[in-house]
């Protein structure tokens, strides 16, 4: 399964990132060496075998499914121009009469 | 008297601090003073990328376990007031607004982080060389890697600038480190610490890991961070045991030598320091058993399948739009190519184009599956070895002491420097790696592997061997 220039150019586009094209033959040398060392798991036999979903022995765990306010790490007022009552004072729309003017 | 006491171990200034015989604002002066003295000139180990301001510990602090302590900080755990950059330009002076749990628990114990430390990007790599900003030197030869690619905590360490540091492991990241530098480095449990606020690398296989001065440092931070956290679902709520043990006699204690990580081309004076740990256990009650890990040898090609597609999706996010750097381009599309092409260095590139690959339509099943599928079986070695009555394993850390900089410079070659590291990883069992020697004046670490959450047996024999060890491990 050796890897060409094509290949390296496809998961680069799928990768985002934009490789210069004088640099795609080192990338294609070192895939494909390092993809070498990989061929001797091909020789394992493991037809059948459960794939390790993670390290982790408890697996993945959920919270319990209750709503409740969301703890936020900056207080909300933090990010907004202004508020009054709780609520966030923003520009009138410009469809309305006396756009410009805050509510 | 502030000198001597940095000295000392994080227990001791903390007690120190609370009773009034220092201040954690003397403390923080003189670790700044050394962390000065080892970035200077010809002499530059390069290990800390931001410093905090001496002004830091100016309120009073007097509570807390680990009250006025300084603490390092690998550069990929997000904290306020410092830049969380990963090592990397394409997070250059970015500042996080959150902070992660392990550094807001050490915080709330009273201590003060005194340095972001530097490292290999996104922590891809082993000799911090991968940084972007040049790499960290070792203390004991600053021709030589300190390691990584937590480098930077390890040398802060080894230089007595704080008693303990945080990095962060997906292989072997702090224990092959710590066994270049001559420091202790644990990697906990998976699942045992929080992973919120660490940038993600691999998320099935990094874990938040100190270094410690002594057994007894590691030991206080491994127990201070640990414990359930609802900011990551895949923390364990399991009760968090005492690991702060002390040394003791190991009678009933087996403790099993895996021979696959004592290969024909073990470097002989690792080979000898590694008998002579095990004699001292001995000497200690325990019984030694030879035992193997049949699948040991697949453990590289597994890692450098799982841990590059995982990085893959996880460094996705890193596209100008939303961190740090942006590079101008006509498009959406292309600015985030030419941002990302920019921003991150050839090893990242490599992985991700590694990790892109191995996910890619036609060969997820070559690759990927079959790695899941042979990861298991390592993890079944451990289970099976473990269930058999033995308590611990021993091995030598890493299969050398620390390489030159600049001497490996095929990517796979330095990946096998994590050959012994990076099946704790796979399994997610706890490891541990502590000084047991010196060839040439280079530091040789001995590692301590242990069964899913039962950090305080392996922190028991760590007390009892750095114990028995005393100079000896130094030298």
């Amino acid at each position: 399964m050796a890897v060409t220039l094509d290949d390296v150019r496809h998961v680069a586009h799928l990768a985002r990132l934009a490789i210069p094209e004088d640099q795609l033959g080192t990338y294609v040398a070192q895939l494909n060496g390092i993809l070498g060392h990989m061929e001797v798991l091909q020789q394992v036999p493991s037809a059948g075998l459960a794939q390790a979903a993670d390290a982790s022995l408890d697996g993945m765990r959920t919270r319990a499914d209750q709503t409740g306010a969301v703890r936020l790490e900056v207080p909300r007022e933090q990010n907004a121009p202004a508020m009054r009552d709780g609520f966030f004072l923003v520009p009138r729309l410009a469809t309305h009469e006396d756009s410009g003017e805050e509510a | 008297m502030t000198s001597a006491l940095l000295d000392l171990g994080a227990g001791a200034i903390g007690a120190a601090v609370r009773d009034g015989r220092a201040t954690a604002a003397a403390i923080l002066d003189e670790s700044l003073f050394r962390l000065h003295a080892i970035g200077e000139g010809a002499n530059d180990l390069h290990a800390v990328l931001h410093a905090a301001t001496p002004g830091l510990a100016s309120e009073p602090l007097t509570s807390g376990p680990l009250a006025g302590v300084p603490v390092a900080v690998k550069d990929n755990f997000c904290t306020r007031g410092l830049p969380t950059g990963c090592g990397s330009k394409i997070l250059e002076g970015w500042m996080s607004p959150y902070e992660a749990t392990a550094v807001r628990k050490l915080r709330e114990a009273g201590a003060v982080i005194v340095a972001k430390t530097n490292m290999d990007e996104f922590a891809m790599g082993s000799s911090t060389e991968n940084s972007a900003y040049g790499p960290s030197r070792n203390p004991h030869d600053p021709s030589r890697a300190p390691g990584g690619s937590s480098g930077g905590s390890a040398v802060v360490v080894a230089a007595g600038i704080a008693p303990i540091a945080l990095g962060s492991e997906t292989g072997g990241s702090v224990r092959q480190p710590a066994s270049f530098c001559g420091v202790v480095g644990v990697k906990p449990t998976y699942g045992r610490v929080s992973r919120f606020g660490l940038v993600a690398f691999a998320s099935s296989l990094d874990c938040v890991a100190p270094f410690g001065r002594t057994v007894d440092d590691a030991a206080f931070a491994t127990e201070l961070i640990s414990g359930h956290d609802p900011h990551d679902a895949t923390s364990s709520d399991r009760p968090v045991p005492a690991m702060r043990v002390g040394p003791g006699p190991l009678t009933g204690l087996v403790v099993g030598v895996p021979k696959e990580y004592f290969p024909d081309s073990l470097d002989p004076a690792v080979r000898a320091h590694c008998e002579r740990a095990l004699e001292s256990l001995k000497a200690q009650g325990a019984t030694i058993r030879e035992v193997s890990l049949p699948h040991t040898a697949l453990a590289i090609p597994v890692y450098y399948i799982i841990a590059p597609a995982e990085a893959s999706a996880n460094l996705a996010r890193f596209d100008g739009a939303r961190y740090g750097l942006r590079v101008a381009a006509p498009g959406v599309q292309e600015m985030f190519a030419s941002t990302r092409a920019k921003g991150f260095g050839p090893e990242v590139t490599r992985r991700i184009l590694l990790g892109t690959y191995v996910l890619s339509a036609g060969y997820y099943d070559a690759y990927y599956r079959k790695a899941q599928e042979v990861r298991a079986l390592i993890t079944a070695d451990f289970a099976k070895v473990f269930s058999g009555g033995v308590h611990v394993l021993f091995t030598p850390t890493t299969p050398t002491p620390a390489f030159k900089l600049g001497a490996i410079t095929d990517p796979y070659e330095m990946y096998l420097s994590d050959i012994f590291t990076v099946t704790a990883n796979l399994a997610g069992i706890p490891g541990l790696s502590l000084p047991i020697g010196r060839v040439k004046g280079l530091p040789v670490g001995g590692q301590i592997l242990a069964a899913h959450f039962d950090e305080p047996t392996m922190f028991r024999v760590a007390y009892a061997l750095e114990e028995a060890l005393g100079a000896e491990a130094h030298r």
